[in-house]
């Protein structure tokens, strides 16, 4: 089947305990080794202060994962997201051949170095 | 006094050219809410090309990054005070 990159960020809720949440972003883990895919890179953002409140809460807990998986994985994905009580807010998108160079770098910690040169252009 | 018009010397004169174009940038990270600052408003409205100058192609993905980074509430719908 064809295999495809993917990036999924989701916002949990903040009222759960730093294990309730561990546990959740497991849970994700889990959904998506089941369903064939390879997990490439997963990043935990912490508790965030979000731009606008959602569900009247002002912060959540952000978690990004970068996986390659059969097309399939998102409709089963997103349904896990829209039944999940806890997850707040989720976004899985496509990558394109720059996007995977661009987080590959991303993963190295070269975008910092970006930044600076953003600033003198 | 003169009624010569005289030329102004106006700094923003200088020529506009897309920055991804310049700067080889090929993606647009909607992650980066910082970097998009730089192309919304004070109310958070996403600014045209012809005051950021950038391509249609750039402008295109600069817009769809903007968007997503809202959804995540990266960056605000509406604002008063972005900057």
């Amino acid at each position: 089947m064809q295999l495809k990159n993917y990036e999924t960020v989701f916002i949990l809720t903040p009222v759960l305990s730093e294990q309730q949440m561990k546990d959740t972003v497991e849970k994700f883990r889990a959904v998506l080794k089941d369903n064939g895919a390879e997990i490439v890179n997963e990043e935990n953002w912490g508790l965030r202060k979000l731009a606008y409140p959602i569900q009247k809460k002002s912060t959540g807990f952000y978690t990004l994962f970068e996986f390659k998986a059969p097309t399939t994985i998102v409709n089963t994905l997103e349904i896990e997201f829209k039944r999940d009580e806890r997850v707040m807010r989720f976004l899985t998108t496509v990558l394109d051949k720059h996007a995977v160079e661009y987080n590959l770098k991303r993963k190295k910690g070269e975008f910092k170095k970006a930044e600076k040169q953003e600033e003198k252009a | 006094m003169t009624l010569v018009n005289e030329p102004v010397n106006r700094p923003e004169n200088k020529k506009k050219y897309c920055r991804f174009k310049k700067n080889g940038i090929k993606y647009i990270d909607y992650k980066d809410a910082n970097f998009l600052l730089k192309f919304v408003n004070e109310q958070g409205k996403i600014l045209p090309r012809r005051l950021t100058g950038t391509s249609l192609k750039f402008q295109r993905k600069v817009a769809q990054a903007v968007k997503r980074a809202r959804h995540l509430s990266l960056l605000p719908y509406v604002t008063d005070s972005l900057k």
